[in-house]
């Protein structure tokens, strides 16, 4: 099997994989069976899927969410979305040159009618507030279908190796988003009341209140009683040159490929943007083997979690803050990307443009609500709820909390007895939705001797699994908030047991012992990348928090809790003066340089921004200087939005060019939405079983 | 200044064209549309579908006009209107249909129009892989085609505003001024607009405006939905029209367009009335299964999206296109039943001979058959 499959990995087990053999445009490869095809192709180094029947123009992985499109394959001879089609023994896949074919398959095939289903509820998105919802409902006995385009339960926690914040007894605090997802998947199959359908995409809400699903092959109209949506959110795209190119893509489909599909699918990277999603995904891309060369912020501070920029400072990666990307370069595929400062009018200043050498840009620039089935159902006058994302763009932590409280919602709509909902809910729901407050100094506790923490933590963020870590009960936080910076009570001492360096989802906190050698106290230190590097004996590049240097010392020895076995914790001996400082360990590569400036700004205009459709900020920019206000004639008149997306990607592009053009918003008509949500065969509607027509 | 020689209300397929065709006769024209851009209404519902051979003389003599103008826009004034001559087809499995078919025939080619019955041989090498299970055969008439409707409403408008029409979009025409019985102009939510004429091409709104002179416009609107499929290599350009009615629906069509999608229809039985464009989860059920019925391999195609449009409908499925007696200056031209992108364009050039007075015989012909003051009461035009 190619050499671009993960097989070793700090945090994820690598499971056994049951090889089958497939062919790529006649050449014969290896894949697993049952992943992703997408996945597969990437594993064998392949990145080109096909070409854009417009421009020609190579296309490949995008949204790895089955949103986009732009993965089409055949397979079998059908065109299918590589990200969300499984492979199977024998599979005949090919790359589309243009535009597809389909088979002249003539032969007539009885169909059947597609009757309704009523349910009393039906849960949009098998996400953490999709799950968070059916379990409440669950719970109570409420017939509850909950369907989910995927192939497992969990949605994106499915993709996160990283441990929660929030609290332990909330939100899974300190438990990796993988492991919560397998937890909650676990509850929900103790619930008889609720039905999962997976590998199941809703494709339209309709005006006869029916949600139209499609499960494998078949259409289903579903007619609940209360709808809730949890479709979770998709990832925002930036326009700039080069930025359909192979490679470029974001940063939830990177963790994907990289987490779900175990599939290193880049060797270097560029990430856009400093939120938790691109500090997140950089830090999984070390954890996987594959160097970040950079991670770029337009914003004079990184946007996410401070303790999550620090990890990645203290493996080496640098942050670049005011910076934007200018372009992606590359024929076939990235082979590099031009990256520039910002002025304080996010001007690009001149001169200042770098290249660097990357087969892959992450784009992390936020998050948009998929929220499309919402405004339909409320313009049908259906009940409907949401949470999660869908509802608001937040932590995972805060869709399980919005999910339970809208989950107890629908319960009481139904006409159950459920009580007040707890008023402690809405507090903690709106606490973990809470963005990163400020940052504060940390002063290292003053002491020289005995054992005891050092917090390395200096935002308030919602997050406080110490203090339910520590068995002596010495850890809290301020105010007793959840977003108060920890503290330890130093009158009740500390036992030097660990849980709090293991459980600390920022890898905010270490351990320092000075009870043996006081002039060379013993540190612990929090490590989940490449476990070979720090075996007892080698030595490590020790930093302070911000990833500066402190020196390089001897591992003394790897300790492990059990509860949390993927976080090892090395131990160091330091001179006395560094110990508190000490923060963690540089990831063992060095960072890449820039390889040489740019002098020329490519012209913008020949940026794509509808993806689908090829349209380029220039032609849009045309259409609205010949007075275009209206989004619907300027689909007519470019096809901006028409594509297989219908504008999902492209939409907040075209509202920036109008702003950009100086034109007041208000003058702008929005676009008329109609389904379908992703395309589905007119066989499926006819009621064909194509499973049954292959046998 | 608000002063013109006419007025138009309704800025989509019959409005549009209707002010390109006055201004190419020096006429100063305004265009008033609630929407806000050209084609807003249900111009952008339409499928593409333009064909001369209908069973009404006086709608193939517009609709042969309307042909010539889109299949030699593109030459004439440059700009890609996505016209294709795929021609159309209406395949046959009962006897019903026919009969029905070859009783237009004689007429048909009395106009001149390319049309023939022919064997399900013939059929099946213009709609390749059609179902030829009791296939009877069909009509073929290859010089009929498509084209774009959003495009070709763009195309029209914006040759339209180079020879000095004047649009306004997001009004809403509030009342038609009369004085002594004969058109003075217009009054609405952005002032009051004077001409000698106006005219009513307000579609599926048409009966509302009509309704404050005292007149009825009897027009009702009818929900169709459609849809279309992702682009494939080309197989279908031709529009193909299964007659047979089946529970739930009368007839529906399709074609594939010049980007390879293919884009089709339904007639629901009985008809939705009203103003609805919702979609419905039946449709794609209803449609797909006669589709996949009649061409199998339609079966792998992936539908992409689907929408809800209006054809304003007359009783007798013929439109209402002519001066109002009771308001001197008032010209509608309404109730296309669905068949305004293909009649608009002839039908304008008819408009602006009327306003000057240079109608020709065939006019004349045409508006008799479009008569606001025909008896409705003769049923519903066959191939309709």
């Amino acid at each position: 099997m190619s050499d671009q499959r993960i097989t070793r990995h700090p945090v994820l087990e690598i499971p056994a994989r049951e090889e089958v053999t497939f062919t790529f445009n006649g050449r014969p490869l290896r894949g697993v069976a049952g992943e992703m095809i997408a996945s597969a192709l990437i594993a064998a180094g392949i990145h080109i899927f096909g070409h854009h029947p417009r421009d020609h123009s190579p296309q490949g992985i995008f949204c790895a969410n089955g949103q986009c499109s732009q993965c089409l394959v055949m397979a079998d001879g059908l065109p299918v979305k590589a990200c969300m089609t499984p492979l199977a023994a024998g599979m005949r896949v090919e790359r589309i040159e243009g535009l597809p074919r389909i088979p002249e398959d003539d032969r007539p095939l009885p169909g059947a009618e597609i009757p309704v289903h009523e349910v009393p509820v039906l849960i949009i998105g098998a996400g953490p507030a999709g799950l968070t919802a059916a379990i409440e409902l669950g719970k109570r006995g409420v017939e509850t279908l909950l369907v989910d385009d995927k192939d497992r339960l969990g949605g994106k926690l499915v993709l996160q190796t990283h441990k929660f914040f929030g609290s332990v007894e909330d939100s899974y605090a300190g438990t990796r988003g993988f492991e919560i997802a397998e937890r909650l998947a676990a509850e929900i199959e103790q619930l008889p009341s609720v039905a999962v359908w997976l590998g199941s995409t809703a494709v339209g809400v309709f005006s006869d209140r029916v949600v139209g699903i499609v499960r494998g092959n078949r259409y289903c109209r579903i007619r609940p009683q209360k709808l809730m949506v949890a479709t979770g959110a998709r990832e925002k795209m930036l326009s700039f040159p080069g930025n359909t190119l192979p490679g470029v893509y974001g940063a939830g489909a990177f963790q994907t490929l990289v987490n779900r599909d175990l599939v290193r699918s880049a060797e270097r990277v560029l990430v856009v943007g400093g939120g938790n999603v691109g500090l997140i995904a950089a830090y999984h891309a070390v954890q996987a083997g594959i160097r970040v060369a950079a991670l770029i912020e337009a914003l004079p501070e990184v946007g996410g979690y401070r303790v999550h920029a620090d990890k990645l400072t203290r493996l080496g990666v640098p942050i670049f803050t005011r910076h934007t990307i200018v372009a992606a370069h590359g024929q076939d595929h990235v082979v590099s990307a031009t990256t520039a400062r910002l002025d304080e009018k996010w001007r690009i200043v001149p001169g200042t443009e770098k290249t660097w050498e990357v087969d892959t840009v992450l784009v992390a620039v936020g998050l948009a609500e998929v929220n499309e089935f919402i405004l339909k159902a409320r313009d049908f006058g259906m009940q409907v709820f949401s949470a999660g994302d869908a509802q608001e763009i937040a932590e995972a932590s805060a869709a399980m909390f919005t999910g339970r409280i809208e989950g107890l919602k629908i319960a009481a709509s139904l006409g159950l007895a459920v009580g007040e909902i707890p008023e402690d809910w809405y507090r903690k729901a709106e606490v973990l939705k809470s963005r990163p407050g400020r940052i504060r100094q940390a002063s290292p506790p003053p002491a020289q001797e005995g054992v005891f923490p050092v917090f390395h933590c200096i935002q308030e963020v919602p997050c406080n699994p110490c203090t339910s870590a520590c068995p002596i009960g010495a850890i809290h936080t301020e105010n007793d908030t959840i977003t108060g910076l920890p503290y330890r009570e130093e009158e009740k001492g500390c036992t030097g047991c660990l849980n709090c360096v293991a459980i600390c989802p920022g890898l905010a906190i270490t351990l320092v012992d000075y009870r043996k050698d006081p002039d060379h106290p013993l540190v612990t230190l929090p490590w989940e990348i490449r476990r070979e590097t720090v075996e007892a004996g080698h030595t490590v590049a020790v930093t302070d928090r911000e990833g500066a240097l402190l020196g390089h010392y001897a591992v003394q020895r790897v300790r492990v809790k059990k509860e949390h076995p993927r976080t090892l914790l090395v131990q160091v001996r330091l001179p006395a003066e560094l110990a508190k400082r000490a923060a963690g360990i540089q990831a063992p590569e060095p960072a890449i340089d820039p390889l040489e400036v740019y002098q020329q700004q490519p012209p913008p205009d020949e940026a794509v921004i509808c993806r689908c459709e090829r349209i380029t900020a220039g032609e849009i920019r045309a259409a609205i200087r010949s007075g275009v206000r209206d989004m619907n004639q300027l689909k007519a008149l470019t096809r901006t939005g028409m594509g297989a997306c219908g504008s999902k990607t492209c939409r907040p592009l075209v509202w920036r060019i109008f702003q950009e053009e100086g034109i007041d918003l208000k003058e702008v008509t929005d676009r008329v939405d109609r389904p379908l949500f992703v395309e589905v065969p007119m066989g499926a509607f006819a009621g064909i079983d194509r499973r049954r027509d292959h046998e | 200044m608000n002063k013109f020689d006419l007025i138009i209300v309704g800025a989509g397929s019959v409005g549009v064209p209707t002010a390109l065709a006055c201004a190419e006769a020096g006429l100063k024209a305004l265009v008033l549309d609630r929407r806000p851009s050209p084609g807003q209404g249900e111009n952008k519902h339409a499928i593409g579908g333009i064909r001369a051979t209908h069973s009404d003389p006086a709608k193939i003599l517009v609709c042969h006009r309307s042909l010539e103008i889109f299949s030699t826009w593109q030459d004439l004034h440059g700009d890609d209107i996505e016209w294709q001559r795929g021609g159309y087809v209406f395949p046959v499995y009962r006897e019903e249909e026919e009969r029905l078919l070859k009783t237009f025939l004689p007429e048909q080619k009395k106009f001149g129009l390319n049309i023939d019955f022919v064997d399900p041989q013939t059929i099946a090498s213009v709609v390749p892989g059609i179902n030829p299970d009791g296939l009877r055969g069909g009509t073929v008439s290859p010089d009929d085609g498509s084209a774009s409707p959003l495009l070709a409403v763009n195309a029209f408008y914006r040759r339209a505003v180079r020879l000095g029409v004047e649009f306004r979009f997001n009004v809403q025409v509030q009342q038609i001024l009369r004085e002594k019985g004969a058109v003075q102009g217009v009054r609405t939510s952005a002032g009051r607009f004077s001409a000698p004429v106006v005219v009513d091409a307000a579609g599926a709104d048409s009966r509302e405006l009509s309704a404050a002179l005292g007149c009825d416009i009897a027009v009702t609107p009818e929900s169709h939905e459609a849809g279309i499929s992702e682009p494939v290599q080309m197989f279908c350009p031709a529009m193909v029209v299964d007659l047979r009615p089946a529970p739930g629906s009368r007839n529906y069509y399709f074609y594939q367009n010049r980007h390879g999608q293919v884009v089709f229809c339904i007639t629901p039985e009985p008809p939705l009335v009203g103003h609805d464009y919702r979609e419905t989860s039946g449709f794609l059920p209803q449609v797909c299964a006669r589709m996949v019925d009649l061409m199998p391999r339609l079966k792998n195609l992936r539908v992409r999206r689907v929408w809800r449009g209006l054809y304003p409908m007359t009783a007798d499925g013929v439109p209402l296109v002519g001066w109002n007696r009771d308001a001197s200056g008032l010209l509608h031209a309404v109730g296309m039943c669905g068949q305004g992108f293909m009649l608009g364009p002839g039908l304008g050039e008819l408009l602006a001979r009327m306003i000057t007075g240079a109608s020709t015989a065939d006019d004349r012909v045409v508006l008799a058959g479009f008569s606001l003051y025909r008896d409705l009461t003769c049923g519903m035009e066959a191939l309709k």
